[in-house]
C-alpha cells in the first residue's frame, strides 16, 4: 500500500517536472514533429484495421441476434454506429494504443535510462522529463483525437462492407440506421474520453519507462507495466467519464 | 577548481561515501582511483550533481553547488562536459546530430556553424567520415570518441570522464587519455578522470585521488604512487604486474 502512495507521489513529481518551461522551443517543436509520427501516424495502421474489423463484426453479431422481426433492420446500422462512436474507437483503440505505444515508450526511456543517455541530458542542463515526455504528451492529445474519428470512420465502414458481402440486411437499411437518431454529444464524449486516454497512456508509460533501475529486465518489466497500469487506468476513467458525463 | 568538503552519500542505510574531502584542479587531469565498487562512479555523479550529497559541500570555484538555485545550477551544468562509461550516446541522432545537440540547445549559432564545430570536436578525436552513421554502426572505442567530442562541444570548464578506457584495446585507450591530457590543457578544464586503468594513472595522473570502501586512502601525483607505503594503495597498484616492474625499475 505504501509502494503505491510512492509511486503516485512520484508520479505527480514526474509530471511537475515534465510540465516546466522548455528550454528552446525550436527544439522541443522538432521533437512534437518526430513523436507525432512516431506516436501519431504510425499508429494509423493498425487503427484501421482493428476499427475494420471491429465494425464488421458488431454489425455481424448485432444483425444474428436481432432476428426478431419487430425489431426495425436499421437498428443493425445504428448499433454499429453508436458502438463504435460510445466505446470502441475511443475505449478499444485506447487499449490497443496502449500495448503498442506504450511498451514501445517505456522501453524506449527505459533504455534511455539505464544506458545513461537521461543522465547526459541532465549533465548538459536540460530537463530531462520535460525534454523527453512533454512532445510526447502534447503530440498525442493532438493527433489521438483524429485516430478516433478514423476508428469510428473505418468501423463503419467495415460494417458497411460485412453488409455488402453476407447481405445480412439491405445496404439502404444499414446506411439509414448509419444515420439515424445521430446524436454529434456522442463524439464529443468520445473524443473527452480520448484525450484523457491519450494523457494516462503516455505519462503512465513514461513514468515506467523513466524511473528504471538495473538492466535489461528490468526495462522488459517496465514495458509490460506500462501496458498493465495503462489499460487498467483507462478502463476505470472509461467508467469515471461515462458516468460523469454521460449522467 | 573543484572542491569537495566532507562528503557522504548514503543509500538506504549503506554509506557508500564517508567523510570525503579532495580538491581537483584547473588544466589538469585530476584522477580518482579504487577498485570496482569503491564508490569512484557514486563520487564522480554526486560532483557533477546527479546525486544529491548525503552531507558535505561541493563547491565550483568557491560557489557551493547544493546550495544553488535551479537557476545557477543549470548556468553550471551548461559549463560541464561530460564522457560517461558506455558513451551515452543518442540512438536516435547520428554522429554529427550527437555532437550538435548542445549546440542545438544552448546556442544561437547558424546550422552551418554548428555544422562546422561539431566537425572541428570530431577532427579533435581522430573521428572521420562518420558523421552519418549511427551510434549502433560504430566500434566501442569509437563512441567515446565521439562522446568525448560532445562533452567538449561548448567548451566545457569542467569536464567529467567515467572509466573511459572500459572495454576498449590498450592502444585506443591510450589515443583516449593522450585526447584527454591535450583537452584539459587546450582549453584549461578541470577534468576529472574515474578510472582502475595504471596505464591511464601513469600516464595521465597529474592529481591522484585513491578512494578504498568508499573512503579517501590517498592523494597525490604519478610520481609519489610508485614509492607510497600506503599498504591499500599498494595492493591495488601492485595487483599489476606492469606497476611491479615499473617500481622495481626505478628503485635501481
Amino acid at each position: 500500500m505504501l509502494k503505491m502512495f510512492y509511486h503516485f507521489g512520484s508520479y505527480f513529481l514526474l509530471l511537475g517536472k515534465v510540465f516546466s518551461r522548455p528550454e528552446k522551443w525550436k527544439i522541443y517543436y522538432r521533437q512534437f514533429l518526430y513523436e507525432l509520427n512516431n506516436i501519431g501516424i504510425s499508429s494509423l495502421g493498425i487503427v484501421v484495421i482493428i476499427s475494420v474489423f471491429m465494425g464488421s463484426v458488431i454489425t455481424l453479431q448485432t444483425a444474428y441476434n436481432t432476428e426478431s422481426p419487430l425489431l426495425p433492420k436499421y437498428l443493425i446500422g445504428l448499433g454499429c454506429r453508436d458502438s463504435m462512436i460510445l466505446e470502441f474507437s475511443s475505449t478499444m483503440v485506447a487499449l490497443i494504443l496502449a500495448g503498442k505505444v506504450g511498451s514501445n515508450i517505456a522501453s524506449e526511456l527505459g533504455t534511455m535510462r539505464i544506458t545513461e543517455q537521461i543522465d547526459a541530458l541532465e549533465i548538459m542542463g536540460i530537463n530531462s522529463a520535460s525534454y523527453l515526455i512533454l512532445p510526447k504528451i502534447v503530440s498525442a492529445l493532438f493527433f489521438h483525437p483524429f485516430l478516433t474519428i478514423i476508428s469510428i470512420l473505418s468501423g463503419i465502414f467495415g460494417g458497411w462492407i460485412s453488409v455488402v458481402i453476407t447481405r445480412v440486411i439491405s445496404v439502404p437499411d444499414f446506411l439509414y440506421g448509419v444515420q439515424y437518431a445521430f446524436n454529434p454529444f456522442f463524439v464529443t464524449y468520445a473524443l473527452i474520453k480520448t484525450l484523457f486516454f491519450a494523457f494516462i497512456i503516455i505519462t503512465v508509460s513514461s513514468y515506467q519507462g523513466y524511473t528504471v533501475k538495473g538492466g535489461a529486465l528490468e526495462v522488459g518489466r517496465a514495458s509490460t507495466r506500462a501496458v498493465v497500469y495503462s489499460s487498467i487506468n483507462i478502463l476505470l476513467f472509461n467508467v469515471i467519464l461515462t458516468q460523469l458525463i454521460l449522467s | 577548481m573543484i572542491r569537495v568538503e566532507h562528503l557522504v552519500k548514503v543509500f538506504d542505510d549503506v554509506t557508500v561515501l564517508e567523510d570525503i574531502s579532495c580538491t581537483f584542479e584547473k588544466g589538469k587531469t585530476n584522477l580518482i582511483i579504487g577498485r570496482s565498487g569503491s564508490g569512484k562512479t557514486v563520487l564522480l555523479k554526486c560532483i557533477v550533481g546527479l546525486f544529491e550529497p548525503s552531507d558535505g559541500e561541493i563547491f565550483y570555484r568557491d560557489q557551493s553547488f547544493s546550495k544553488l538555485d535551479f537557476t545557477s545550477k543549470k548556468e553550471i551544468r551548461k559549463k560541464i562536459g561530460m564522457l560517461f562509461q558506455g558513451a551515452a550516446l543518442f540512438d536516435s541522432a547520428t554522429v554529427e546530430q550527437n555532437v550538435m545537440f548542445p549546440l542545438d540547445m544552448f546556442t544561437e549559432m547558424s546550422h552551418e556553424e554548428k555544422r562546422e564545430r561539431a566537425n572541428y570536436c570530431l577532427e579533435k578525436v581522430n573521428v572521420v567520415n562518420a558523421n552519418h552513421l549511427f551510434p549502433s554502426e560504430i566500434s566501442g572505442g569509437m563512441k567515446k570518441r565521439v562522446g568525448l567530442a560532445r562533452a567538449i562541444a561548448l567548451n566545457p570548464e569542467y569536464l567529467f570522464c567515467d572509466e573511459p578506457n572500459s572495454g576498449l584495446d590498450p592502444q585506443t585507450s591510450i589515443l583516449i587519455d593522450q585526447l584527454i591530457k591535450e583537452i584539459t590543457e587546450e582549453f584549461q578544464t578541470t577534468t576529472i578522470v574515474n578510472t582502475h586503468d595504471m596505464n591511464s594513472v601513469m600516464g595521465i595522473g597529474e592529481k591522484i585521488v585513491f578512494i578504498h570502501n568508499g573512503r579517501k586512502a590517498w592523494e597525490g601525483n604519478k610520481q609519489d604512487i610508485l614509492f607510497s607505503d600506503n599498504k591499500l594503495l599498494n595492493e591495488f597498484i601492485f595487483a599489476n604486474q606492469m606497476a611491479r616492474e615499473l617500481r622495481k625499475a626505478r628503485t635501481r
